[in-house]
């Protein structure tokens, strides 16, 4: 039997304030345990939350970047649980009235063809603080710096249909925070975290599948990993006779598997209602209007324009606007570089080969965007050949100066003098005999030969297209 | 001097007639003498008092405050947060409890210079009728001390009552200030919802949570409000609406005021004695001119068990944060984390925080909360319209505050749904967010008695003014328990 697999998408995207969602504490990562844990977010007796407005802003950008209705009136509401890094047994969330309603982004498939995701809602929430089991020798330590951070949670329908899908709507998410500049994206320190909700049921089948949820997906590539297993799991389980169980399941990356964490029985009642410390949100279109009049251009905007300004393909454009700092490296390259071709090439290539190596990301590129474009440009306006161009970018990576003090200093400059090539042209039609004669028989392949040659001779400075030409006229 | 007004106190204070120290000491003495038997602190804060009464003192040397609570001895029940000091909210569960900050409203009265005696002993968690659910033991009615004061505000009732104080703070979920004033013969006043910050206030009921005063007279009270009262920017549900002066208008004049008597509260089965001090009250209106109507609040018979739904959901989670991880009691050795949680709050809460705690589980779980805090909340606006309605005729409500005088310590104890209905005709008022108060009214069987006031939203100076002008005709507020009490 061939089997659909379907999946829906819980994101929880930090929110970049400085101070958490419902007290005055920084949000800085990384500090000290519970030294950024006030009264309020440690739950005191006696102390009340009060909204961040900011966080607010932020998410009613998100929502108009996904062409969402933005609810006029959205309600906080309690989230009832025991969890010991949880201090005041509930989580403020949003249940019956989120913030954010029904929108939709666009992600491009792998046969390029494009493809609608729609969210189903996205509300604000508090995060919880965090449990660490090592060091405290069968102890817990509980660190509440975490506790109260602002979190945008996106809940996506169960319209996508493969890891891969998954993953891209994923990134696409990722890449719309990150244009906002309401989250840092950063998922090694879990400011964006994916749940995945996946079931599979006989292709054509209209009715949904028992459906299992898995936790605790830091990376693209986890993502992907775990719901390959998971549906392969669930294949195998009732290709065998049994059933799915509805249940939560945590992914653990070190072996590649899912593993239950608890049933739907053992499932929490959170007993959801109003939180009556805090009044409902009502918003007036002014409100909304200044939230988002000076939102950035977005990631699909951006991607149809340097196709259209730039004559870059769907797939070059995509990728190099899938982050908005690397859109705008290119963007400032393909200015200064006057070829916007040359930039893609280089961006994509030389350079993020480059950060690749290093394990860098595009903002901490030891050349930046002016510099690689007035390089380009030496190639453009023909000084060096490209070939050449790449041992001046590596010395640029090294710290050794800029393009041009490069060039002068290692003398690199493209040869375009005809003299001095003919001499070279000259000098090795007298010493390859062989070759000559037997290019002169047809056999063309051979002129890639010669032309070596001379490049060799000029120390790869002769115009490449300058020596092919001369070389076929004088044995011509 | 127990028993002088915030006024005079305040004035002989200026004339030099004793110090803030002399007077403090004084109520100190009176507590170490009186208390004993009373049981109406959970502490008291001598150190901070004496150092908050020769600050009083230095400041009324100088002359540099007009404010009347400088230098008054006053106490804070024992549910609003006090830096540095015990905060237990009646409860096993926080007697190990330092509070490391201070609730708004006592930070307010600090700086207004009151000086504070200690915490008063209260219903654990607020909730109760009669401070018998507290920790730490009941407290005694000084009317009468085989009775309870009324609750959860006890402990401050009583305090005011018996002159250990000169006036205290207390909370209103259902009843809590009028209810242990109407048993205490004294005045007790629940501001609207949002008039006084609940930051710092322990929650029981979030919703319907607001912090009053327990003093002797409407003056003392109009005294107290007007510090206590204004916008919190801690306190999200509080109100960004103008503090008037309540003082300037306490004398107006009041004829022609329409007063409602709502049918509902007066009715049949109403305890005679009780109605015959209400009416002598209502009397007394008359004669200062005011117009008495009949209203009917059609919904009455659904404000009890609305209150019993709404309540406990909001408690069963406000309270989820005593779990013995953080703070408050911790169970010896615990297993694992199950058995943290259940040993904690097992042996941390009493029996009534625990049944509320349960009945707020059950209306909010999945299945039921549609039929149970859904539907509460529905009828809570139909309380509420009710309300507005009459307030499209009157200008005040007048009810008896409580359907019985103060019950014998135990009486109730077994019978919930009788203590429940003790707050019969104060739950209406916080369920819609208005304001009321409960003034003494003449003595029924030689116990106090109260009368309700209630006004619209924000009408605070209304009540107030209301208030006051019957205390001007009356002297049922001077009333003193027996002396073998007070004169301990």
């Amino acid at each position: 039997m061939s089997w659909e697999t379907v999946i829906g998408l819980e994101i929880h995207a930090q929110l970049k304030t400085h101070s958490k969602i419902f007290s005055g504490a920084a949000t800085t990562f990384g500090a000290e345990p519970n030294t950024q844990a006030c009264i309020v977010d440690l739950g005191l007796p006696g102390v009340l939350p009060v909204l961040n407005n900011h966080a607010v802003v932020l998410a009613v950008r998100f929502g108009h970047a996904i062409q969402a209705k933005i609810s006029k009136r959205s309600v906080f509401a309690r989230k009832n649980y025991f969890y010991p890094d949880l201090p005041k047994g509930y989580q403020i969330s949003q249940y019956e009235q989120p913030i954010v309603g029904t929108g939709q982004v666009k992600i491009l498939l792998n046969d390029t063809s494009n493809k609608i995701i729609r969210i189903t809602r996205a509300h604000l929430e508090e995060d919880a603080g965090k449990s660490l089991h090592e060091d405290y020798h069968g102890l817990t330590g509980i660190d509440l710096n975490r506790a109260g951070t602002p979190l945008l949670e996106i809940v996506s329908e169960p319209d996508l249909r493969s890891p891969q899908e998954a993953s891209a709507y994923a990134r696409k998410i990722h890449q719309i925070v990150q244009y906002l500049d309401i989250c840092d994206g950063n998922m090694q320190e879990g400011s964006f975290r994916m749940d995945a909700n996946v079931s599979i049921r006989p292709l054509g089948e209209p009715k949904l599948g028992t459906r299992t949820e898995l936790k605790n997906l830091n990376s693209f590539r986890f993502l992907e990993k775990a719901i390959q297993f998971e549906v392969q799991r669930q294949v195998d389980l009732i290709e065998s006779g049994g059933q799915v169980l509805q249940e939560t399941r945590l992914y653990d990356p070190n072996q590649n598997i899912t593993r239950p964490m608890r049933t739907k029985e053992e499932d929490y009642d959170y007993r959801y209602f109003p939180d009556p410390d805090l009044l409902p949100l009502e918003f007036d279109p002014e409100f909304i209007n200044a939230a988002v009049a000076d939102l950035p251009e977005l990631p699909d905007v951006r991607c149809q324009r340097l196709q259209t300004a730039y004559k870059l393909s769907e797939y070059d454009a995509d990728l190099l606007t899938s982050n908005r700092v690397l859109a705008d490296y290119f963007e400032e390259v393909a200015t200064i570089c006057k070829n916007s071709k040359l930039a893609a090439n280089w961006v994509m290539g030389e350079l993020t080969a480059a950060l690749n190596r290093n394990n860098l990301e595009i903002s901490s590129s030891l050349v930046n965007a002016q510099a690689l474009g007035e390089l380009l440009l030496r190639i453009h306006d023909q000084t060096i050949s490209g070939k050449i161009a790449k041992t001046v970018f590596d010395a640029m990576w090294q710290g050794k100066g800029n393009a041009d003090q490069i060039i002068e200093a290692q003398g690199l400059h493209q040869v375009t003098d005809s003299n001095a090539i003919a001499q070279a042209v000259d000098q090795v039609i007298a010493s390859c005999p062989t070759q000559v004669e037997q290019f002169r028989s047809g056999k063309d392949k051979v002129l890639g030969f010669l032309v070596g040659q001379v490049m060799k001779l000029t120390k790869g400075q002769a115009n490449p297209k300058q020596v092919n030409e001369l070389l076929r006229n004088k044995l011509r | 001097m127990p028993y002088q007004s915030i006024r005079e106190l305040a004035n002989n204070l200026r004339t030099g007639q004793y110090s803030s120290e002399e007077l403090t000491r004084n109520f100190l003495k009176r507590i170490a003498n009186i208390n004993p038997t009373l049981n109406a602190f959970i502490s008291t804060t001598e150190e901070i008092a004496l150092k908050q009464a020769t600050d009083a003192d230095k400041l009324l040397r100088s002359n540099e405050s007009s404010n009347l609570l400088l230098g008054i001895p006053i106490a804070h029940k024992d549910i609003f947060c006090t830096n540095g000091v015990k905060t237990s909210c009646g409860s096993h569960m926080l007697d190990n409890f330092i509070s490391p900050y201070d609730a708004t409203v006592v930070e307010k009265l600090n700086r207004a210079g009151a000086v504070m005696l200690g915490k008063t002993n209260m219903d654990e968690f607020a909730m109760g009728s009669s401070n018998e659910t507290s920790w730490y033991g009941a407290v005694q009615n000084p009317w009468d001390l085989t009775k309870v004061p009324g609750g959860s505000s006890g402990g401050s009732a009583a305090a005011v009552a018996a002159g250990l104080c000169i006036a205290a703070t207390g909370t209103d979920t259902g009843g809590s200030i009028r209810q242990p004033a109407s048993l205490c013969g004294i005045t007790g006043l629940k501001p609207t919802y949002g008039r006084v910050s609940r930051f710092g206030m322990i929650a029981f009921a979030s919703s319907l949570d607001q912090g009053g005063t327990l003093t002797r007279s409407v003056e003392d009270a109009a005294i107290m409000l007007q510090v206590m009262a204004g916008f919190d920017p801690k306190d999200s549900t509080s109100v960004e609406h103008p503090v008037p002066n309540y003082l300037d208008s306490l004398d107006a004049d009041i004829s022609g005021l329409r007063i409602g008597l709502p049918k509902e509260y007066f009715a049949a089965n109403l305890d005679s004695g009780i109605a015959d001090s209400v009416t002598a009250a209502i009397a007394e209106y008359q004669k200062l001119g005011a117009k008495v109507q009949d209203i009917s609040l059609p919904h009455s018979n659904l404000v009890v068990p609305t209150y019993y739904v709404v309540a406990p959901a909001e408690c069963s989670s406000n309270l989820a944060r005593y779990d013995g991880v953080r703070f408050g009691h911790r169970c010896e050795n615990p297993q694992d984390l199950m058995d943290l949680y259940q040993r904690s709050r097992s042996e941390g809460f009493g029996p009534e925080v625990k049944r509320r705690i349960m009945i707020g589980t059950y209306v909010l779980s999945a299945g039921y909360y549609d039929a149970y805090y859904l539907k509460a909340q529905q009828v809570r606006q139909l309380i509420a319209k009710d309300f507005e309605e009459a307030f499209a005729e009157v200008d005040v409500i007048m009810t008896p505050t409580s359907p019985t005088t103060a019950f014998r310590i135990g009486e109730r104890m077994t019978d919930q749904v009788a203590m429940y209905l003790s707050d019969l005709y104060t739950i209406a008022a916080p369920l819609t967010g208005l304001p009321a108060l409960s003034i003494p009214t003449s003595l029924v069987n030689g116990l106090p008695s109260g009368l309700q006031i209630m006004a619209k939203h924000f009408e605070e100076a209304k009540l107030l003014n209301v208030a006051h002008k019957l205390q001007q005709v009356t002297d049922w507020h001077t009333k003193m328990p027996p002396k073998s009490v007070i004169d301990m």
